[in-house]
């Protein structure tokens, strides 16, 4: 019996914050995405998995509207605008890049207060700030210090901090166990977990499988610029099961 | 425990004093040179100038870290019109200068727009050929410019009949232009603006991926920057009374980058520390005679080597790029 055959109940029945249809990706002449189709449910963690070169970053990238591509991306039923990222942005997506893309030599403050730039309320603002410095604590005690100075861990909840400064409605996160210790992927990995129970939708890319499952209501595996799997995590027992649909 | 200034977050100390010093230094510079005035004092208001224009590259080059090697086109606009329009034409120099500066602006707007499109090198490549052309212009469309010969007999500044024509009246003018310069580039570093500005000097991408206008605010800095240009190129031609296109040719962009990066690329004082000290530097060596150059330029390696970030970053909090 094929995994794939198992896929999940749930995908059917959450209206769809996002779907891509035929999304295409290329850099120049290579193409990095070949017609990708994703639904994600209002308010599903959903990951998508797949080996190193897939196509994962491209993905996220493309919906965001940072890469040139084909296809079309609904949100909310409304068709985004390609290329644009500023326009997806204020719709309340909102891209945590892979490597974090923080300003290094500026302040967590200055971070913080970038991620919220569009929005113009001092009392929601404010209202956020108290939110992402008691979801990250220590962040509060280095709202001074430059962002590149911090460590990895801390650099990455600053990242995601930033980006809920911005209020989203739909998270896209690119490996953010990316270098960092497993005691700190952990607690990064618990915070998004809290934020998807309170409601928030989260696309999560990883290339560590086993992490992204336990969160996961359903995972979309990635090879070769190709949705090849949509599975339910539950029922992927071993590391076999992945590997035998990564080389399929 | 919590109150302990520690190396971990360097914004928290007090640095208020430290960070007076380059406006000190230059205060002690404008200073001696309104006691001393004569030659001194016109080394000091041509630095003055400078700080202007620099100041204005900063905002481009430094806040939001794009490269323009053609801001002397925006000068020569600022100084021309100026010039013809108060020698050829009999206006009052301020409202020459304002239409200078409109001028340039606009020009900035006309060729940024699609010219910003460039990135890194490209960037550095086509503004540098604006700066071209423009002097080409000024040396070619004699029946305006009057070519190589130049320009003379332009009205110093002034309002009405009180025309500022002493050597201090100058240096108290344009300090007092610097120091509003200075004061509106402290402003918009600290502004939303500001750092919309430093998120692109970060990363065009992230800033985008926050919904940061990155092209506007480009844009934007472009054209204050063009602004700023404008005004210290008709600041010079009043100060001097001529014009010619040397005056901003491709050496005004080698001595104002030089200025940049030796005062303090980024930093608000920088702009002013480096164009007073690129401006002395030689005159101090003038005992050296044939060796002049050589100190010179051995200060200059020396100070870049020492203070990477230029000088003024050594008194700021944080080396902020």
């Amino acid at each position: 019996m094929s995994l794939a055959a198992a896929a999940t109940p749930r995908a059917g029945t959450a209206t769809p914050i996002l779907t891509a249809t035929a999304l295409t990706a290329r850099y120049g002449h290579i193409h990095a995405l070949h017609g990708v189709d994703l639904r994600i449910g209002e308010g599903e963690l959903v990951a998508v998995l797949g080996p190193n070169g897939a196509g994962k970053s491209t993905l996220l990238r493309a919906i965001m509207g940072l890469s040139a591509n084909g296809g079309e991306v609904r949100f909310r039923g409304d068709v985004l605008p390609r290329n644009d990222a500023v326009a997806v942005a204020a719709r309340g997506i909102v891209l945590v890049p892979e490597g974090r893309g923080l300003f290094a030599p500026m302040s967590v403050a200055d971070n913080l207060e970038l991620g919220a730039y569009r929005l113009r309320d001092k009392a929601e603002f404010t209202r956020r700030r108290e939110r992402v410095l008691t979801l990250f604590p220590r962040l509060k005690e280095r709202l001074g210090q430059a962002a590149g100075s911090m460590s990895g861990g801390e650099q990455q909840m600053l990242a995601l901090g930033r980006a809920l400064m911005a209020g989203p409605k739909l998270l896209l996160l690119d490996e953010p166990s990316l270098g960092l210790a497993p005691r700190v992927t952990g607690e990064i990995l618990e915070t998004l977990g809290l934020l998807n129970r309170e409601g928030l939708s989260i696309v999560l890319v990883e290339q560590k499988a086993p992490l992204a499952l336990e969160l996961a209501s359903r995972v979309y595996l990635l090879s070769l610029g190709r949705i090849v799997a949509e599975l339910d995590p539950r029922g992927i027992t071993s590391h076999d099961d992945l590997a035998q649909h990564y080389f399929a | 425990m919590t109150i302990l200034p520690s190396t971990t977050s360097p914004d928290r100390r007090p640095f208020g004093l430290v960070g007076l010093l380059p406006w000190l230094f230059a205060a002690v510079v404008v200073g001696y040179a309104m006691v001393v005035g004569g030659y001194a004092a016109t080394v000091v208001s041509f630095a003055l100038i400078y700080a202007v224009f620099v100041t204005g590259l900063n905002l481009f080059m430094g806040f939001a870290a794009q490269v323009s090697f053609g801001q002397n086109a925006f000068a020569a606009i600022g100084g021309y019109l100026s010039a013809v329009l108060t020698a050829s034409h009999g206006w009052p120099p301020l409202p020459a200068m304002l239409l200078g500066i409109a001028a340039a602006v606009l020009v900035a707007a006309i060729v940024g727009f699609p010219t910003l499109r460039l990135k890194g090198h490209y960037l550095a490549m086509g503004t540098l050929a604006i700066g071209l052309i423009t002097y080409e212009i000024t040396v070619e469309w004699q029946s305006v410019t009057q070519g190589y010969m130049g320009i003379s007999g332009i009205p110093p500044i002034g309002i009405g009949p009180y025309e500022v024509t002493s050597d201090r009246g100058q240096l108290i003018l344009l300090s007092l232009v610097v120091a509003a310069c200075a004061f509106a580039a402290a402003r918009i570093r600290r502004s939303r603006f500001g750092r919309a500005l430093s998120a692109v000097a970060g990363s065009e991408e992230a800033a985008t991926a926050l919904g940061i206008e990155v092209a506007r605010y480009k844009l934007l800095a472009f054209l204050l920057s063009a602004g700023f240009a404008a005004l210290a190129g008709s600041l010079f031609v009043h100060v001097v009374g001529f014009v010619s296109p040397e005056v901003f040719g491709l050496h005004m962009v080698i001595v104002t980058f030089t200025m940049l990066y030796v005062g303090g690329i980024g930093t608000v004082a920088g702009p002013l520390v480096g164009a007073l000290i690129v401006s002395l530097l030689p005159e101090t060596f003038r005992a050296f005679k044939d060796y002049q150059d050589l100190a010179y330029g051995a200060v200059l390696i020396v100070l870049l080597i020492y203070a990477p970030r230029g000088l003024a970053s050594l008194f700021s909090p944080r080396g902020r790029s």
